[in-house]
């Protein structure tokens, strides 16, 4: 019982930092085409400026969860797609500096490397963790201990691709109406009518992404053995045509709560295709990394569980009082003073 | 060069890294906070100037010491899958209790501090820079016993072929863990107070400022005498923890090769690993190693003779950092003591100005050399007595992590040189001026 509590927790965790750091990637990618000068670049640093650190915690808790609760899961992750997990790591390094020291030097040529840095460092995560979740979707080459045989151009096969273009998208779009909820006038406008846009690849590609995982995965077949899992497809669905009406009628809040409906409705719509696996194995079946052969002991799993049941539920009061305190827009005013960025 | 190598040499690359960002952190945190809760209570603007000032440059800082701290995280799942693997069921539970407990406080108040000081009450804008100073340290707190238990493992079974949780309250009482978290902590602090008397003796140099930085240059004396003096002493019962648990760690400090008691301290001492013995000893003073490692001269020392030659660590580097590094604290004492004594008058003395400021990079020194100590002093094991460093690496070939190590060294010292630019650019320009 206490194994599919984590395994829960652990597709949470993940779905949580897809939706909150998501709009953060998706922003960070879309500045250097949409803001047309330095203010309404700052504009867009400073609507993730005070949230993106705590947005990315959560990734850092999935890792620690991941970690503390299937130990052999993390291990073989973390060893299997180690260049891929280590380039998503420079990759955050430089977006996490960019935001710190864009504004500290007057100079066209530094806020010039810091924004390259922004975007490149969004860019990158999201392309690389669609990549790694589709490859873990379809399963790794891993035998019996665990041992990856492949490379980092394993990763980069069609279904992998496919996965890491359509979090690029997914992302876009929630950064696009994050934008335009933080924004006022032109880049407003501008802001929802790229979202209204990328929707469209948003929805190709989700529809894609669907059909070809019932060739190239066997995520479905949960589906059909527990037909109330047919909720969470059902829900994503809902979530993602709501995008489109709440656009059209430019409620940004509507739009953005439904952009994260439909993230975390795809997230849990994978993570419970894969149940009981976490990792399967493409070798061989039987070599697969389940919630039963790379957990924890029991006593680890229900010590770590009265930790998150206790702290997890703190976390999110008081990051909804800080979301709350940041839901204005970005304003001259703000602009102004000194510690933005 | 194997993969071993490689690994260890990324990991200290990256801690090391780590390790010049996190100190500042601990420290300038609670200082900042304290700079501001005594704006509330008094209404002195500069109090206020002074919690903006040091803000600034512990923001700077943060920046680098947050992104890097990520990387710690990775490389027990990239380059040390066989220990994550081993232990992940004790050690793993540590660092997902401190991103749940601590990381998300500090890196959520940190954004909230930065961006509110027009928005939220004096009070509450002074809570969040107490909440984030606060789980900065008790994130200390968890990754120190994690570190604790990989230099003492305590609470533990072995069953189903690793390490298994059997009591997670010997885990977190761990003594030995507490020591480190102490130790370190107060080393930290030992580095802000230093930062901020040599930031303040810079400008007192330079006649700028001189009331406000004569206050900061106060608070930060009284803040270093306490805690170099405290590091001194719970320094000294680290060592003999050290003695009693670590007893490879603890011969090799001293270099002391035979067993027995009345076991001298050589002043200066060259060690010979190959023929187990000391080349040079200069300076003997009798029975002091004895003494202080229990207080008496009859203690009984284990020279490093009576260990097999593949379980002792690398003497030299291990005895020379610790020494360097009490060097250091006794001279930090030092400092505390003279700033304390001088600190009503301190801008008339340029030459002891001169001292604090050009003092700044001496606890960075310190806090690496404790870093050095603690871990090369307990190889050959990556956990004392449990598993050995060779046998905890990853399935990897050695072109990937020369790749990786060298990315590593190219993105940390570009990212370290504009830090550096960039506290120092922020710490000349002083705070801004009063409107």
């Amino acid at each position: 019982m206490l194994n599919i509590i984590w395994f829960v927790l652990w597709g949470v965790l993940w779905a949580v930092y897809f939706m909150l750091d998501g709009f953060d990637l998706g922003a960070g990618t879309l500045m250097p085409f949409l803001a047309k000068n330095d203010k309404e670049k700052r504009v867009i640093y400073n609507a993730m400026g005070p949230l993106w650190d705590g947005n990315e915690v959560w990734l850092i808790t999935a890792g620690g969860a991941t970690f503390a609760a299937f130990p052999t899961t993390y291990a073989v992750m973390f060893n299997g797609l180690y260049s891929a997990l280590l380039l998503l790591l420079f990759a955050l390094i430089v977006r996490g500096v960019s935001f710190e020291f864009r504004g500290k030097v007057e100079s066209e040529g530094w806020k010039k490397i810091w924004d390259f840095c922004l975007f490149i460092g969004s860019f990158l995560p999201a392309l690389l963790l669609g990549v790694a979740f589709a490859n873990i979707f379809r399963g790794l080459p891993i035998d019996e201990n665990g041992i990856f045989h492949g490379g980092f151009f394993t990763l980069l096969n069609p279904y992998g691709l496919l996965g890491g273009i359509l979090f690029v998208l997914m992302f876009l779009v929630h950064g696009a109406i994050w934008i335009a909820i933080k924004s006022e006038g032109d880049l407003r406008n501008r802001a929802l009518s790229v979202a209204n846009k990328i929707w469209y690849l948003e929805l190709i590609f989700a529809v894609i992404f669907l059909v070809v995982s019932a060739f190239a995965t066997d995520l479905w077949e949960n589906y059909g053995k527990y037909p109330l899992l047919w909720i969470i497809p059902l829900l994503a669905v809902a979530g993602l045509i709501l995008i489109k009406i709440f656009l059209l009628k430019e409620k940004d809040w509507k739009a953005w709560f439904s952009s994260s409906l439909f993230i975390v409705m795809a997230t849990f719509w994978g993570v419970a295709g894969l149940f009981p696996r976490m990792i399967p194995s493409t070798i061989n079946p039987e070599y697969s990394l389940t919630i039963y052969n790379s957990s924890s002991s029991p006593l680890t799993l229900k010590v770590m569980f009265i930790v998150a049941l206790i702290f997890v539920p703190i976390v999110i009061g008081y990051q909804i009082w800080v979301y709350n305190l940041f839901k204005g827009k970005i304003t001259d005013k703000e602009l102004s003073y000194e510690e933005a960025y | 060069m194997d993969v071993v190598f490689l690994s260890r040499l990324q990991f200290a690359v990256a801690t090391i890294f780590h390790f010049f960002f996190v100190p500042l952190t601990l420290g300038l945190s609670v200082l900042t906070a304290i700079f501001e809760t005594m704006y509330v209570k008094t209404g002195d603007e500069d109090y206020k100037r002074a919690a903006k000032f040091w803000g600034k440059l512990f923001l700077i800082n943060f920046a680098l010491g947050i992104v890097t701290g990520i990387t710690l995280e990775f490389q027990f799942g990239t380059n040390w899958a066989q220990y994550s693997k081993y232990v992940g069921d004790v050690f793993g539970s540590l660092l997902a209790i401190e991103a749940t407990v601590a990381f998300f406080l500090e890196s959520t108040f940190i954004g909230v501090w930065i961006f509110t000081w027009d928005k939220i009450s004096k009070k509450l804008h002074a809570i969040c820079i107490w909440l984030v100073a606060i789980a900065s340290n008790i994130s200390a707190l968890w990754i120190l016993l994690a570190n604790g238990w990989m230099q003492h493992p305590v609470g533990y079974v072995i069953r189903n072929g690793r390490a298994e949780l059997a009591s997670f309250w010997d885990v977190v009482t761990n003594s030995f863990g507490w020591m480190i978290f102490i130790h370190t902590l107060s080393g930290a602090y030992i580095l802000a107070g230093i930062f901020v008397l040599g930031i303040s003796a810079y400008h007192l140099l330079k006649k700028n400022e001189v009331t406000f930085f004569k206050k900061c240059f106060k608070v930060a004396a009284v803040w270093l005498i306490i805690f170099s003096l405290f590091e001194g002493i719970n320094g000294h019962f680290h060592a003999q923890e050290v003695m009693k648990y670590q007893p490879t760690k603890g011969a090799a400090l001293e270099a002391v090769w035979e067993t027995g008691d009345h076991v001298p301290l050589y002043l200066f001492v060259i060690p010979d690993s190959k023929n187990e013995k000391n080349s040079v000893e200069i300076g003997k003073i009798p029975s002091l190693t004895s003494i202080l490692a229990g207080h008496s001269p009859s203690t009984v020392v284990k020279g490093l003779k009576d260990f097999p030659r593949d379980e002792r660590p690398p003497v030299g580097i291990t005895m020379w950092s610790f020494r360097l590094m009490a060097g250091l604290g006794i001279l930090f004492i030092l400092l505390g003591i003279i700033a304390v004594l001088k600190k009503e008058n301190i801008e008339n003395y340029p030459g002891l100005l001169k001292i604090f400021l050009y003092a700044i990079p001496l606890p960075y020194i310190a806090n690496e050399l404790g870093w050095i100590v603690a871990e090369v002093g307990r190889q050959p094991w990556i956990v004392y007595g449990l598993m050995k460093t060779k046998d905890a690496v990853s399935h990897l070939v050695t072109s990937q992590v020369i790749i990786s190590l060298l990315a590593f060294i190219i993105i940390y010292s570009l990212l370290g040189a504009v830090d550096f630019y960039l506290l120092v650019k922020y710490a000349k320009k002083g705070p801004e001026s009063l409107k």
